[in-house]
């Protein structure tokens, strides 16, 4: 396998969706392959890193309303 | 599911709170402005009010939730006109095809020089704005399925039933987006670190 080959299975590999031939090529590459093995790492930080955006949340006024509507909608007979 | 239909408010408030985070970044994939996020997640919420009742459990809450919350926002970002990011042809290279060796060199298809090991890739509020930026500029598709998977953690099943795609699509807008994102930072970091 080619590094150029290697960039476009890395999704697949972290889904576990690679057929087992291209897995197989694919862990092969990875043993010998210092470059691709931190492309794989970058990769891995990229998706750690998007995991620690700080969530947003609703204005409080927003939130007030959406309460009240939920009170006052009247419950199906 | 059956204590929302007994009006149980305090199961309400606890889903508003824990879903609307994720619901008002989906948004964001559609729509203009922060305003009009939280403008759908409103409606969203109104439209799960009103239809609850109505709500057979064919998928699970969430991704009914979800549903809603990704047609209102694509409604409104039609309305909106907004300008969406063009992403390149799905079959075209991820990684730019001059980082690699040309057929005339002695490894073809191999680096021409590695990338960086990522040890150095430290998060800072920096790096946290630098992210949002990369997720504006991604193409509509690609910035909801990732802002699923990747921020909002939701497995590929239910991104797959939320936006109504197959496996193999999802797992390619989401490829292109990673890759997308990472060579960002990547680039952030070869000039802050290099």
């Amino acid at each position: 396998m080619d590094c150029d080959e290697f960039v476009e299975l890395v999704t697949g590999y972290l889904e576990g969706t690679l057929d087992p031939d291209a897995e197989r090529r694919f862990v092969a590459h990875l043993a010998e392959c210092d470059g691709c093995d931190r492309y794989l790492e970058q990769m891995r930080q990229t998706i750690a890193s998007l995991g620690t955006l700080p969530p947003e949340s609703l204005s409080g006024a927003a939130r007030d309303r959406l309460l009240n509507a939920f009170r006052d909608w009247p419950r199906a007979s | 599911m059956q204590r929302l239909r007994q009006r149980d408010e305090a199961v309400f408030a606890l889903l508003l709170d824990t879903w609307s985070r994720g619901m008002l970044r989906a948004a964001r994939a559609y729509v203009a402005s922060d305003q009009s996020a939280e403008d759908v997640v409103q409606d969203t919420w109104l439209a799960v009010v009103r239809g609850i009742d109505r709500f057979e459990g064919r998928s699970s809450l969430r991704t009914w939730v979800y549903r809603i919350l990704v047609n209102l926002a694509k409604t409104r970002g039609v309305r909106e006109g907004r300008t969406v990011p063009v992403g390149l042809p799905d079959d075209s290279p991820t990684v730019d095809p001059a980082r690699f060796q040309g057929p005339d060199d002695r490894y073809p298809g191999h680096w021409r020089a590695f990338p960086a090991s990522p040890e150095s890739w430290v998060l800072s509020r920096e790096v946290h704005s630098l992210l949002d930026r990369a997720l504006a500029g991604l193409p509509e598709r690609q910035r909801i399925v990732i802002t699923l998977r990747d921020v909002e953690g939701y497995t590929s099943e239910e991104v797959c039933s939320i936006l109504e795609i197959s496996a193999a699509n999802q797992r390619v807008l989401l490829h292109r987006a990673r890759a997308a994102v990472r060579g960002r930072l990547e680039e952030y970091f070869e000039e802050v670190a290099p």
